[in-house]
Parts: C-alpha cells; sequence; structure tokens
C-alpha cells in the first residue's frame, strides 16, 4: 500500500447524501479479477450518458476537477455493498482523499485498506469546504495526515480533523495489516488453544 | 467482573484476541464464507506473499452472484463470469476451502447456504466479502461484510482488526396486524432511523414481534440491517434457532449439540444491560411497506401517495428526493397503488427462502400474472428449490405464469443476465433499489413476498391485504 502522508491537490465538490456503492461503480464492473484498471468506470452513470460521452456538467468532467484528488462530499458517502472495488476505482481515477459528514462503515474501512483517506467532519465545515472548493479559482487543498489538518486555498484557518490512531499508524507507513497479525501467531494459537476446549464443536470439520 | 452485558458485548469480548493501547481489537473470526466476486484479489493476495489459508474447513464458498439462473449444466456463456467462477474453483483448490460448486444441490447465496447447512451458529464471529452477511446475526451471531483487503485478512490469520462498534436495541412491540411481514417491520425501521441511523452501530433487535417470527423472518431483518447503516444485526437466541439447527449438516450432533446449547443459551442480553442508543416501534402501526426511491428509507405504507419533495426543509434532502422521483419517472402525490409495473422478482438473500417462496404462492394460487408482467421466482439455493418443488410450489407459480429459476443472486444486483432495461419498473423482494441496482436505467420498488405476488397480479402495486 502507497503511504498517505501529505498531500496537495485539486478538490472536487459533489454535494450529493447517500451516494451508494452502485453508484460509485456498477455491479457489471465487478467482474474483473484486478484490482485496478476500474478508474474509467468510476461513477460511471453521473459521467457519462447513455451513449458513452461525458456528461459535461457533472463534476469531474469539468476543468479543473477532472484532475481532482480529493472529494468533498456528502452525507453517508459509500453507502451498500462492501465491494472493495469503490476505493479501488476512486484510487484509480486519482483521488486520495474522500472528505464527507459521515461513511458507510465497510467503505470507510477499505479505504484505508487502500490508502485513501477517508475524513469526517462536522456538515457546517464540509458546506464550508463544498463552497470553497466550487467557488475558489484554484480550489487545492493540502492534507496533512501527520498534523491531521487541512489547509485551504482560501488561506483561512486549517480545519483540524480526527482520526483512528491505529489506522493513521497504518496509513502514514503504507503498512500491511496481515503483516502484522502474521506476528501475533502465537496469540492467536493460544486463543485457539483455548477456544477449543470451551467450544469443540467449532473445531469439527465442518463440510 | 463488569455489569450486565449485552448479547453483542458477550460475542465481542469471547473472541478478543488483543487489544491494543489505542482500543484497536484483533478479533477471532470463527466462519469465513468466500464468494466469487470479492474474492479472487484476495486470493491472489495469498499467492503473491506466499501466504496459505489459515483454517480452510472454517471458510466455505459458493458462486454466487454471477451464476445464470436458468440451465447451467452446459456451463457459463458469459466471458467474464465464467472467469471469475473458475478462478474461484482454481482458488479452492489450490487452497483446499471447501466449496458447493455451479451444480451442486447445496449452491445458493452465500447467506441463504450458510444457515441451511448448520455452518452458522449461535455465539460465532461470521465474515464474508459482502454487506448482507449481517443476515447470519437472526442466529445470535456477530457477523458483518468486509472488503477484499480483509478476506485476505482473514484467510491468512482468522483474525480482523476492528474498533469496538456501540449497542443499539431496536424493540418492536405488540402484535404484527394482519399482512404485515418482516420485509415490512425491516423496511418500517429503515424509514424510521434512515440509511444512516445504524451507522457505528450494532443493532439487537427484541420484542414480541421479533420473538414471535421464524428463523426466515428474523434473517430478513436481521439481513437489511446494514441498509441502515449498522455493522451488524442481532436476535438473541431462542427455542426457535435451537430447532431450527438441530440436525442440519454442519452443526454440532449428540452431546455436542446438547453442550452447544447450554453454552448458547448463556448469550442473550442480562436483565438491564446498556445500550448507547434506544429506538421503539409499535407493531400496531405497521402496514405492508413499498419503497418510492432509490434509498432503501425512501419508503411508504401501502396506503400512502409518493412524497412531495417541496415538503422537505433540508436542501440536501430535497435534492436528493428530487433526482429519485425522475429516476423513478413519479409524479408527486400518486397513491401508490396506482404504479404500474412491468417485472415481479421474488428472491434474493432477504426473501428468497422457503418461507418466502410460501407466502408468495399464497397469494398467486389459483390465480394469473397480469398479461403484461413478466414474473419471477429465484429461489435461494439449490435446496429451497428442492423443497419447493416437492411441495408443488414449482407448479402453482408456473401455473400462474412466473418463470421458476435456478438458484443465485440473479436480478438482486444483475450481475447474470437478469436484468431490468433502462425504464423497466420492478416489484422486488431484494434489499437495494439503488439507481441502477437491477440494471441499468431500472425501478425497483422493494416489497415483500406477498406483496410482490399481489403487484403480479395486479399488474401494479398493489396492498396484499386485498388479495387474501
Ligand atoms: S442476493 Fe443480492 S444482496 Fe444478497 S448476496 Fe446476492 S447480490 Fe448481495
Amino acid at each position: 500500500m502507497q503511504p498517505f502522508t501529505k498531500l496537495t491537490g485539486i478538490a472536487a465538490p459533489l454535494p450529493m447524501i447517500n451516494v451508494d456503492t452502485d453508484k460509485i461503480i456498477p455491479a457489471k464492473w465487478l467482474k474483473t479479477i484486478k484490482r485496478t484498471g476500474l478508474g474509467v468506470a468510476l461513477f460511471e452513470t453521473l459521467r457519462y450518458a447513455d451513449d458513452g460521452s461525458e456528461r459535461p456538467e457533472f463534476v469531474l468532467n469539468r476543468a479543473p476537477y477532472r484532475s481532482a484528488s480529493i472529494l468533498i462530499a456528502g452525507d453517508n458517502f459509500g453507502c451498500g455493498s462492501s465491494r472493495e472495488h469503490a476505493p479501488w476505482a476512486l484510487l484509480d481515477f486519482g483521488i486520495r482523499c474522500v472528505i464527507a459528514p459521515s461513511f458507510a462503515d465497510i467503505f470507510h474501512n477499505n479505504c484505508f485498506k487502500n490508502g485513501i483517506l477517508p475524513v469526517v467532519l462536522p456538515k457546517e465545515q464540509v458546506d464550508l469546504l463544498t463552497r470553497e472548493a466550487t467557488e475558489a479559482g484554484d480550489p487545492t487543498f493540502t492534507i496533512d495526515l501527520e498534523r491531521q489538518e487541512i489547509v485551504r486555498p482560501t488561506g483561512n484557518a486549517v480545519l483540524k480533523f480526527a482520526v483512528d490512531p491505529h489506522k493513521k499508524h497504518c496509513l502514514l507507513h503504507g503498512l500491511d495489516d496481515i503483516g502484522q497479525t502474521m506476528q501475533r501467531q502465537s496469540m492467536i494459537d493460544g486463543f485457539e488453544a483455548k477456544q477449543r476446549l470451551a467450544a469443540p464443536w467449532l473445531y469439527r470439520e465442518v463440510a | 467482573m463488569a455489569g450486565p452485558r449485552t448479547l453483542f458485548d458477550k460475542i465481542w469480548d469471547a473472541h478478543l484476541v488483543d487489544q491494543q493501547a489505542d482500543g484497536t481489537c484483533l478479533i477471532y473470526i470463527d466462519r469465513h464464507l468466500v464468494h466469487e466476486v470479492t474474492s479472487p484479489q484476495a486470493f491472489e493476495g495469498l499467492r503473491q506473499t506466499g501466504r496459505r489459508v489459515r483454517r480452510p474447513e472454517a471458510t466455505l464458498a459458493v458462486p454466487d452472484h454471477n451464476v445464470p439462473t436458468t440451465d447451467r449444466s452446459q456451463g457459463i456463456a458469459e466471458d467474464q463470469s465464467r472467469i471469475q467462477i473458475e478462478t474461484l474453483q482454481q482458488n479452492c483448490r489450490d487452497f483446499g476451502v471447501p466449496l458447493f460448486d455451479v451444480t451442486d444441490i447445496r449452491q445458493g447465496i452465500v447467506h441463504i447456504i450458510g444457515p441451511e447447512q448448520g455452518f452458522t451458529l449461535p455465539g460465532m464471529t461470521i465474515v464474508c466479502g459482502d454487506s448482507h452477511t449481517s443476515t447470519h446475526g437472526a442466529f445470535g451471531a456477530l457477523a458483518f461484510g468486509i472488503g477484499t483487503s480483509e478476506v485476505e485478512h482473514v484467510l491468512a490469520t482468522q483474525t480482523l482488526y476492528q474498533t469496538r462498534p456501540r449497542n443499539m436495541r431496536i424493540t418492536v412491540s405488540g402484535e404484527l396486524p394482519f399482512g404485515v411481514t418482516a420485509k415490512d417491520v425491516i423496511l418500517a425501521i429503515i424509514g424510521t432511523i434512515g440509511t444512516g441511523g445504524g451507522t457505528g452501530y450494532v443493532i439487537e433487535y427484541a420484542g414480541e414481534v421479533i420473538r414471535g417470527l421464524s428463523m426466515a423472518g428474523r434473517m430478513t431483518i436481521c439481513n437489511m440491517s446494514i441498509e441502515a447503516g449498522a455493522r451488524a444485526g442481532l436476535i438473541a437466541p431462542d427455542e426457535v434457532t435451537f430447532d431450527y439447527i438441530k440436525g442440519r449438516p454442519m452443526a454440532p450432533k449428540g452431546g455436542a449439540f446438547e453442550q452447544a446449547v447450554q453454552m448458547w443459551r448463556q448469550l442473550p442480553s442480562d436483565e438491564g444491560a446498556r445500550y448507547e442508543k434506544e429506538v421503539t416501534l409499535a407493531a400496531a402501526e405497521i402496514e405492508p411497506q413499498v419503497t418510492w426511491g432509490t434509498s432503501p428509507q425512501d419508503v411508504v405504507p401501502i396506503t400512502g401517495r409518493v412524497p412531495r419533495p417541496e415538503a422537505e426543509a433540508d436542501p440536501n434532502r430535497r435534492s436528493a428526493m428530487e433526482r429519485s422521483l425522475d429516476y423513478m419517472g413519479l409524479e408527486p402525490g400518486l397513491p401508490m397503488t396506482e404504479i404500474r409495473i412491468d417485472k415481479v422478482f421474488v428472491g434474493s438473500c432477504t426473501n428468497g427462502r422457503i418461507e418466502d417462496l410460501r407466502a408468495a404462492a399464497k397469494v398467486i394460487s389459483g390465480k394469473r400474472v397480469a398479461p403484461h408482467v413478466q414474473a419471477m421466482v429465484v429461489p435461494g439455493s439449490g435446496l429451497v428449490k428442492h423443497q419447493a418443488e416437492e411441495e408443488g410450489l414449482d407448479r402453482i407459480f408456473i401455473e400462474a405464469g412466473f418463470e421458476w429459476r435456478e438458484a443465485g443472486c440473479s436480478m438482486c444486483l444483475g450481475m447474470n443476465p437478469d436484468q431490468l432495461k433502462p425504464g423497466e419498473r420492478c416489484a422486488s423482494t431484494s434489499n437495494r433499489n439503488f439507481e441502477g441496482r437491477q440494471g441499468k436505467g431500472g425501478r425497483t420498488h422493494l416489497v415483500s413476498p406477498a406483496m410482490a405476488a399481489a403487484a403480479a397480479v395486479a399488474g401494479h402495486i398493489a396492498d396484499v391485504r386485498k388479495f387474501v
């Protein structure tokens, strides 16, 4: 996983609530057995008309947002399915950070596993950033994970954000969870030994 | 030591392998279900790192999302779907994971087959790379959906990093009125708390109504917990649960079963246990439900009308409503029962069990599907299909004009050829009415199996209470 330390880039406003995972990437794209190449299908139905041409009104089809690396979204972003294809598509497009008043749990988790930082801010602050991203001549923001700060194009006061310390640590260093857990093997062995005594039926052949 | 604990607290505490100073928990996963769509990249990850599956025998794989629901003994025509399923077969062979393959009678939707086989048991932690894993919570198991990176993590380590979710209890009190089913209850709940109402919580469902439901009804309720944003849904195990489990192929047998039941009886929440959030619904006020929009919270009673966006104060919500109505092609103020439909879909992990098929068959029996409607039944598993045929339900459906299909996810998400065409409108027993969910441009109205059957006969959204 690519570490996430400090990101400076264009922020695209997408003030829609309940943007579900089918909207981020429709099911027909889930037939892939790879993680890459999904960027073209990101927000497919919002981005393209039925004949495949771009919808000029959609934010990611407009300059300068076409090269956005930050997305400022509405409530409950990423609701719906567990498909990790959603963050894969965002990443493949070039989005490394999503800011919203709230996220769906599984999507939120999936972002961290892919080097994408989801930032939760109070709704008023998200509204404010949405306005700035819409109105600023150059909507470039900086997201500093170490300091947990958002630097705004207006030069107004930085906004602080909260982040789970374990997830922050993994993101900053690009750490692979599995590798860390493998080092705890003896704890897992110990757990299994105890559970096997307490609930032996959990250890019979199941299929 | 600690005071009274909830069902959730008990399962969580019993699965804690390690807790770090910052609160991050490493929890043990007892059972892992795997399907073809969210697993290929996880197995690929294992291969690249030279890792193996820690407990193949605690893992069970099945292809369900991509499988055609027509005869598949000749293989699968669509290339990408076939490759994904072949990849699953290969991965299961390479890593020793048990697989119910495409032509196995036990094949079916991952959340139907787990309970059906006794793979799902009370007190367990269960995960799957699929959001509707919440279904298994009906057994008093902590069950939740995970992404593909986490699938790989569980395959390799049988554990997951999690932060402890909060407890919510939703009590449905009283008695369900005539014609109202578990599906209506969960839709009413989502309509009340909203699609984000459960975010960060595990919801425990309680009250007389929940106690009175069969396992099928309980699974329908827990299944849609994710539609309320919850991490998982839970229902305390009781005699109904134990009766269901007894004798299932993978359930403990004999003395082991008795021993297990002893332990399962300790699981229900203690008197006085604390919940961070409590919601109560009176069953008497719940009517058969139907969705009008593109989010499961866009729901009204069948006697209701398409709502008016002007009445919504919050501008974000108002524009979401306008967008939904535009997509759905509906006029504000229209009575729900005047919405004409083109398709009916009975199936999915929400309502693809034998009880659901019986409920639909009861309404349809001796009647005909309206001439302009195409209706299909897709049983949740090969075994459900077999059971239905034993009971003669297939005849009832076929004689009424329904198509009788093979098991799978089918039109719930339209990854196989079963899809809505742009503009087509469907009364569906599935769980999501998102834009394009059942096919690009397709319009979904979520309902119970009985309501879907009533709509099939009427040719429009209809009140099932007038049909039985
Ligand atoms: S039936 Fe639908 S919701 Fe259930 S697992 Fe299949 S695709 Fe997902």
